[in-house]
């Protein structure tokens, strides 16, 4: 019996997976699971819409092809594919991590990290401030006002009320 | 006659304005103080003028002049009396008008302000919104002319010009193509011009900004002039974009408010810059920090206004190449980077006249967390900018089109708005100047140790979804520090003056109303969070096709389908109507009328939802499809939005809270700006002036 045994088990396998199969290709794909799908879609035709919510009539048809796919049997990886397949990039709800499209994913963190590291080197600088900017004591320098511009200053304070 | 009449008057403006800009600048090298009152004057002709000329419009738009190409275009004689008004701002010429008479009204109310303390200003904030208002009438006159007629040619072929051409005759069609339906809902009416207030209303302060740049002026006299005018633009701005999204909700049919369309993206950002500026501006007026980061903060949001308006009117977002073939694309790109590169170039030229006048003490302190809020803001701006224009870019290098659609925007921004909204938590109870753990700690805990009780309720109540729990934990904490701030408040004023608690929180709202008036913007903020969390985090949707008197199941909600009704109205218009009825534990809730209205003169559907709201959920009901013949069976989409009406009791709070930040205390316009500040900022500019 346990020569069989392994015979048997692979039977079993195909047959459940040869029956699973029958039962994914015989029964109909409910909406949920289509929208499933079509929400990670973009309509290829309109600007910017989901597919999932898409009213055109154009989008109702690729709504069904998703359906007739899952009866099908394909996975919603082969369903995606082929509508990319089909109708390009612009189809997934973001530029696929190739070629220049990695631009999108790594620009902003540097820009941001590059924010990040000048608002700390500013920080720094604002604590430890330079000699320039400082007396040998550590005060701020004062700026030094001469007799003409306090002259001046007073007059144009004057002349403002 | 109307026509040549009012699009005569647009060009008397167009002349108007060109003098203002020629007079101010010689007034300006001259120094001649007459020609300046006389490009003012120039300037305040502008308003009645283009207000005459928008009223003709208005009035062809009422009364069918289809022989003009945007009547034809943007109504019909089936639409109210109302559509035809707002459809002034419907198409692209009638909304380039609109924004020039709005920016028209803004540098009148500029003009007629006292400009007895600051008359150096006037030819510089002069130049600037005739500049801005010049292009755009340039562009309604030249480009997108919404006086232009229908010509028959004499070989038979429909013109399009605003004078005959040689042999033409006019052409009017017997009626117009109607408004898009999307645009004929409430929200849509006001949402334009909302938005076109908020950026009009920043050129304002973005004048001035140049204003004091060019004279020298650096201390903050140019930020308090301004205060109210970037408040209320961001008032604007901030209604506009709430409004975008209420109408987007009624109408667009997926049950959600905000896409992560390039569209709404360009609205976004001149609002993340303005929200930065506002929180900026107050640490130059408390500190005298941070002088040149407020211009960058200033410069960035005119440029970004403009490229809104440039995003949504080029064609840009279809393609990079309507934008080459669009008349007006390359112009907006032209003034775009013209008028970015002149203010930079004078912001790097006056660089050193705006040093800070004190340093940053602590990393703790009220302007350090403000300066850290700056950074998020701008860093949700790069991702806004870079997501909007890669597949542009995209197109361009590889001729292949990508989508930056919700996932990229949400996975990006939403743990940065989590940290903003801990720093709207922290930031209250820092000080000005100096802050260490130990004081903030002690400011804190008290608030903090209450708001932490909430995800421990959330918990044991069997929600475990750890964006949920750090979500409400925040707005939790941002809650009770406010109240914890508004507690104080009153507490000091009993001590202080024998009032009861509800006298005190009063007199505290009417003599602090720009701090107290900014908590109330920040509950309003936490409000519309607990919005956004319930749609984000918990929102589930079901779609199913049922006979009569079957129903699907959603939530605890059992929507029953009763029936389905066809029938015309008024405005030309055929509408499906079904009836579902709504059960919750056997219990019948009401009934909801989700439809499809089909505009027969645009042909164009639009599916308005059945929605039950209440504050704990929304329950969200759409007719997809059905059965022409027998109207048996029918297809709904329903949504389940818990706490979504969170997000527009938000937006009430949010205008209480504007309307008392906004409100005069004593006359800040007139108090005299801190004496050293004027002295530091005239001494440098008179040692630079001898220098050279």
């Amino acid at each position: 019996m346990k020569r069989f045994l392994p015979i048997i088990l692979f039977f079993l396998i195909f047959a459940g997976s040869r029956i699973n199969i029958a039962a994914a290709q015989g029964s109909t794909p409910t909406d949920d699971e289509v929208n499933a799908i079509a929400k990670q879609l973009f309509c290829p035709i309109c600007e910017n819409t989901p597919l999932d919510v898409c009213p055109t009539q154009a989008c109702a048809q690729w709504r069904a092809l998703i359906r007739e796919k899952l009866t099908d049997g394909w996975t919603e990886a082969q369903i995606k594919q082929y509508f990319v397949d089909n109708y390009g990039a612009r189809v997934l709800s973001e530029p696929p991590r190739t070629g220049l499209n990695w631009m999108v994913y790594i620009l902003p963190p540097l820009i941001i990290l590059a924010g990040v590291f000048i608002l700390i080197r500013s920080f720094k600088i604002w604590r430890h401030p330079t000699k320039e900017s400082h007396g040998k004591d550590g005060a701020p320098l004062q700026e030094t006002l001469s007799e003409e511009h306090i002259i001046r200053m007073e007059e144009e304070l004057r002349k403002r009320g | 006659m109307l026509v040549d009449l009012g699009s005569g008057i647009l060009l008397v403006t167009f002349l108007s304005v060109v003098y203002a800009i020629g007079a101010t600048a010689y007034g300006e090298i001259k120094k001649s103080a007459a020609f300046v009152e006389s490009a003012r004057r120039a300037m305040l002709l502008t308003w009645p003028l283009i207000t005459f000329s928008a009223l003709i419009l208005i009035y062809l738009l009422v009364n069918n002049h289809y022989e003009l190409e945007y009547v034809y275009q943007v109504t019909s004689r089936s639409m109210p009396f109302y559509l035809k008004v707002t459809a002034l701002w419907g198409g692209q010429s009638g909304s380039l008008l609109f924004w020039s008479w709005l920016m028209s009204a803004f540098a009148s109310i500029v003009m007629v302000r006292k400009w007895d303390r600051d008359r150096e200003f006037l030819p510089w904030v002069i130049l600037v919104s005739a500049i801005t208002l010049a292009f755009f009438l340039g562009m309604v006159i030249f480009f997108e002319n919404p006086f232009n007629r229908f010509w028959q040619t004499s070989n038979g072929e429909i013109a399009v010009k605003m004078f005959a051409p040689l042999g033409a005759i006019a052409f009017t069609p017997d009626d117009g193509r109607g408004l898009n339906p999307l645009l004929r809902h409430p929200g849509m009416i006001i949402h334009p011009p909302l938005l076109y207030l908020g950026f009009v209303s920043f050129v304002i302060p973005f004048a001035f900004a140049i204003a004091a740049l060019a004279t020298g002026r650096t201390d903050d006299r140019w930020i308090r002039i301004t205060r109210r005018w970037t408040l209320v633009a961001w008032l604007f701005l901030s209604l506009g974009l709430v409004l975008g999204g209420r109408w987007a909700y009624d109408v667009l049919g997926w049950g959600g408010y905000w896409g992560w369309d390039p569209v709404e993206i360009a609205a976004l950002m001149p609002w993340l810059t303005g929200t930065a500026f506002l929180h900026s501006v107050m640490i130059q007026e408390k500190r005298g920090m941070l002088k040149h980061w407020n211009m960058i903060l200033i410069i960035l949001t005119y440029a970004l206004v403009i490229f809104g308006t440039f995003l949504t009117r080029s064609g840009v977002l279809s393609s990079v190449h309507a934008f080459a073939q669009s008349a007006i694309g390359p112009l907006f790109f032209g003034f775009i980077g013209l008028t970015f590169i002149t203010s930079t170039a004078l912001l790097l030229h006056h660089w050193d006249e705006l040093r800070s006048e004190t340093e940053m003490m602590s990393i703790l302190s009220r302007e350090a967390l403000f300066l850290l809020n700056n950074l998020l803001f701008i860093s949700v701006l790069v991702i806004c900018f870079w997501g909007v224009i890669f597949p542009l870019i995209s197109e361009l290098v590889t001729g292949q089109k990508v989508t930056v659609g919700p996932p990229f925007y949400e996975r990006a921004t939403s743990p940065i708005f989590g940290v903003l909204m801990l720093l709207m938590g922290v930031a209250p109870l820092s000080a000005w100047g100096h802050s260490t753990v130990k004081t903030l700690g002690r400011a804190l805990w008290k608030p903090a140790m209450v708001a932490m009780l909430v995800p421990l309720a959330l918990v044991i109540s069997g929600i475990h979804n750890i964006v949920a729990l750090i979500g409400f934990t925040l707005v939790a904490l941002v809650i009770f520090v406010t109240l914890y701030e508004f507690w104080r408040g009153g507490q000091a004023r009993i001590k202080k003056s024998n009032e009861n608690i509800f006298q005190a929180i009063g007199h505290l709202l009417s003599r602090n109303r720009r701090r107290y008036g900014g908590y109330l913007i920040h509950i309003s903020m936490v409000l519309m969070a607990i919005g956004i969390l319930g749609i984000e985090v918990f929102q589930t949707e079901t779609q199913g096709t049922v006979a009569q008197g079957d129903s699907l199941v959603l939530a605890n909600y059992t929507i029953t389908y009763d029936s389905l009704a066809q029938f015309n109205t008024s405005g030309n218009r055929q509408v499906t109507r079904a009836v579902v009825s709504i059960h919750r534990d056997k219990k019948l809730l009401g009934e909801l009328y989700p439809r499809i209205d089909y505009f027969i003169d645009s042909q164009q559907p639009m599916t308005i939802p059945g929605v039950r709201s209440s504050l704990i959920d929304d329950l969200y009901v759409l007719l997809v499809d059905w059965q022409p013949v027998s109207m048996k069976g029918a297809t709904f989409k329903i949504y389940h939005n818990p706490l979504v009406n969170w997000l527009w009791i938000g937006t009430i709070v949010f205008i209480l809270g504007m309307l008392t930040a906004v409100t005069p205390d004593k006359d800040p316009d007139y108090a005299p700006a801190r004496p050293t500040d004027y002295v530091v900022s005239m001494t440098r500019r008179r040692t630079k002036k001898d220098q050279e």
